[in-house]
């Protein structure tokens, strides 16, 4: 560079050596090999995990009536995490009997401004016991501890903080129209979002005055089971918010308890249709927040380095376990190569490992059998002809870890671009004119959410409103509010959770 | 380079200013511990373009300012020097002389630096004479107000010709970000800069608000990726002003290794225009060599 350096530069800086060369032969970007993050992981000394969980009926733990107990996996190491009461018939009949027991004596007597208290009080607790709560679901359902504690518990307590504030002012939701409370709720959520799911369902049907039985997912019981302790640690009266652990059986058992008079539940489409038909003539209100596959639309005038961002944010949150993720992108012809590097260089610097360690961006697949459905699907792309690229990062030994993963040579009548896959799997279709993007994104069953992303305006509304989809995000995606309504179209769902909207499935008039 | 893959400097890249500070907002969520922390404070240490370009700089004032930069702190003689000072072109040669036999060099700022107000043929004798009192680099400045006028082909042939003049020296190009505004002005001057032949391309003069800031530098970092894309030629990055806290630094580092790779981690790549930046890396340093944190008072203020 100079001539100054007659001497052997002195190497004391100990970097940028070997000096790379300009240019290199193939323009690659390499991400690895200098500057390695030393681990960071979250401290999860002071979280107490209990050994055996029982149920959380009328106020207080209670041994299931069988004795029978499942376990709960930590899908990172695979080792067992804890046992939680594994509910029957009978234990189902106690919690909705307790809930109605509440209902009857006590919270649909209270006054809208009292239980506006108390989920207040819920909403507090859950921040201040909101580090343990994020270790606890990271530690049973495999997420990043940066997507736990800065969108999973923050967004739950904002759903109690922001249907609290309406407990008290239902008249003003529905204006003339004297909204009244239904009874008890039976509301059975997934293992995606355990802790936020829990806060979908129990917020709104508190503040509008009714009692729940609530079922977490089989493998992600436990934050359920820390929010029984709030229930009970705020004072909340006993029987309104009851907490009963299993699998699909127990779920059964409350959608068909007689004295249930309301059923929410999120979850896959196959058993969406099953508590459909069970409910059918019985007279109970039902919401169902089902499967999706959402298009992510991509025009060539889109920021296209912001746009790489929400591709990976729509289909690497969560490991893709996200119902409303964008797992099928479709970019517009011109632009898809240029596209497609810039997301693989992107992809190379996505962490996969350690769920606890703050630096990691894609954590562990919930459960086995996910993650050989996953697996399952993988082959079923290669087989369908796609080309499948995935990210050369390194994956831990122990645990259900699976690489960020795109498959590009897909056409619309793939299984991997019909059917839902949810995991961190992207199919990638091109498209030519803005009725070929609409016309694709919705070819599909499902119709739960999409992103169209363009610098322009008037594109966003036109395509906006062609697309069918309960949710569309415009130059973002996987963005949750409170305030904002959420759910599907055609086999996506019924009804809406959230905002406004979120409190008609929990009044009648 | 040939004249087909220049683009057309009328179009505009979209760039979605919500999104880039929420890439950068998440970048900034690393954590950076232990052995990887060390590194790259050394790493900051040897990027650093140490500086002084005030009115009352003298040469005692240039001097004192290079043996900073050959030994940052006494006590720890295997500290890495930093990568270069930066003067005006006048205190060019008191640094060359102070930095005899070192691997640190001087660069000089040109080109009627910091307005860059002057005709062309002012700026190319500024440059001359910078590179002839042995100036290793040249930063020097666009005009922004013909910038911001759209005459776009005029920025473009400046910066070509400062470049000529340069000769062996490396040439930086200063965007002044701050005066640019938008994003999208920012990734356009990021792209004249490097087709008219930059070897760097850098924030800011220090003089204006704001200087250099983290969505500022993602953007120029991006155009500095998909140039690399398309030409197969690597061009550096320096963001300036501003930067004072060694935690700040470490983020800057975490957006070249998360958007351009190992490659750019390098004073030949990538460097820092600060003066204050130097001490609390040294602190910091000196914490994690030690366990404690010394007091200010031990660290010298050059």
């Amino acid at each position: 560079m100079s001539d100054i350096n007659t001497k052997e530069p002195i190497d004391k800086a100990n970097n940028g050596s070997p000096k790379p060369t300009s240019p290199n032969a193939d323009r690659k970007l390499d991400f690895a090999s200098f500057w390695e993050y030393s681990p960071a992981p979250e401290n999860s000394d002071h979280v107490e995990i209990d050994e055996r969980y029982n149920h959380f009926i009328n106020g207080e733990f209670v041994e299931p009536v069988k004795g029978r107990y499942m376990k709960s996996i930590n899908p990172a190491n695979e080792e067992v995490l804890c046992e939680f009461a594994e509910g029957t018939s009978e234990d189902v009949d106690r919690a909705v009997k307790a809930a109605r027991k509440a209902y009857e004596k006590t919270w649909s007597k209270i006054s809208g401004k009292e239980r506006g208290k108390y989920i207040f009080r819920l909403a507090r607790i859950i921040q201040e016991r909101a580090r343990e709560l994020a270790i606890t679901e990271t530690i049973d359902g495999g997420k990043p501890i940066r997507e736990s504690r800065d969108v999973d518990v923050p967004l739950a307590a904002a759903h109690f903080f922001y249907y609290a504030g309406w407990a008290d002012k239902l008249n003003y939701a529905f204006p003339g129209r004297k909204p009244k409370s239904i009874g008890v709720c039976g509301q059975i959520i997934p293992w995606n979002f355990p802790i936020l799911m829990l806060a979908w369902k129990i917020a709104p049907a508190l503040a509008t005055g009714n009692t729940v039985v609530l079922k977490p997912a089989e493998s992600t019981p436990v934050t359920a089971l820390k929010f029984a302790e709030i229930c009970r640690d705020a004072g909340l009266p006993a029987g309104v918010v009851n907490i009963v652990t299993g699998a699909g059986t127990t779920g059964s058992e409350i959608v068909n308890h007689p004295d249930v008079n309301k059923i929410a539940f999120t979850g896959s489409t196959i058993v969406g249709k099953i508590i459909q038909k069970s409910v059918a003539g019985t007279g109970k209100k039902i919401t169902l927040e089902l499967g999706g596959k959402g298009p992510n639309i991509v025009f060539e005038d889109a920021p296209l380095d912001q746009a790489v961002e929400g591709i990976v944010n729509a289909i690497f949150f969560n490991q893709g376990h996200v119902c409303c993720a964008g797992s099928r992108l479709l970019v517009q012809e011109g632009i898809a190569d240029r596209l497609i590097q810039k997301l693989k260089d992107r992809m190379e610097t996505l962490i996969v490992g350690d769920p606890l360690d703050k630096n990691t961006d894609i954590g562990a697949i919930n459960s086995k059998a996910q993650y050989d459905r996953i697996l399952e699907y993988l082959d079923i792309g290669v087989n369908e002809g796609a080309e499948m690229y995935q990210s050369s990062c390194s994956i831990p030994d122990n645990g259900y870890f699976c690489r960020p993963t795109i498959f590009t040579n897909v056409s619309q009548s793939n299984r991997i671009v019909q059917e839902e896959i949810f995991g961190p799997v992207l199919t990638i279709q091109t498209f030519r004119t803005p009725e070929e993007a609409i016309e694709k994104a919705n070819n599909t069953p499902y119709g739960l959410a999409s992103g169209v992303w363009t610098d322009k305006g008037s594109k966003i509304f036109k395509v906006g409103q062609a697309v069918r989809s309960g949710v569309i995000w415009s130059n973002t995606y996987n963005k949750f509010d409170p305030t904002s309504p959420f759910g599907g179209y055609k086999e996506s769902g019924i009804g809406r959770e959230g905002g406004l909207h979120g409190l008609y499935p929990y009044i009648k008039f | 380079m040939s004249v087909s893959v220049i683009q057309d400097f009328n179009q505009t890249i979209p760039i979605d200013q919500v999104g880039v500070e929420e890439r950068v907002s998440r970048l900034n969520k690393r954590s950076i511990k232990k052995e990887s922390k060390l590194q790259a404070l050394k790493l900051a240490l040897s990027m650093i373009d140490h500086t002084t370009l005030e009115g009352k700089d003298s040469k005692g004032k240039v001097i004192q300012l290079c043996s900073k930069a050959k030994m940052p702190y006494a006590p720890m003689p295997d500290l890495p020097s930093v990568a270069a000072v930066c003067v005006y072109p006048n205190m060019v040669a008191t640094a060359k002389k102070a930095l005899r036999d070192t691997a640190v060099k001087v660069a000089s700022v040109a080109t009627a630096f910091p307005s860059g107000m002057a005709q062309l043929g002012i700026k190319l004798d500024d440059t001359r004479y910078a590179v002839s009192e042995g100036a290793d680099e040249i930063d020097m400045v666009i005009s922004r107000g013909e910038f911001l006028k759209g005459n776009y082909t005029f920025i473009f042939d400046e910066i070509a010709a400062i470049k000529e003049v340069c000769g062996e020296a490396h040439l930086k190009v200063i965007l002044e970000t701050g005066e640019l505004e938008t994003l999208e002005n920012v990734r356009k001057a990021s792209d004249i800069a490097m087709y008219a032949g930059a070897d760097f391309i850098k924030t800011s003069t220090g003089k204006i608000s704001p200087a250099a800031t983290q969505p500022v530098t993602l953007v120029m970092l991006e155009a500095i990726r998909d140039f690399y894309r398309k030409t197969g030629t690597m061009v550096g990055m320096k963001p300036a002003g501003g930067i004072r806290k060694a935690k700040e630094a470490l983020q800057y580092l975490v957006l070249v290794r998360e958007t351009l790779g190992s490659a750019w981690l390098s004073p030949d790549w990538f460097r820092f225009g600060a003066s204050s930046l130097t001490n609390d890396l040294l602190m910091q340093i000196v914490k994690q060599e030690t366990g404690v944190y010394q007091s200010i008072n031990y660290f010298s203020n050059d």
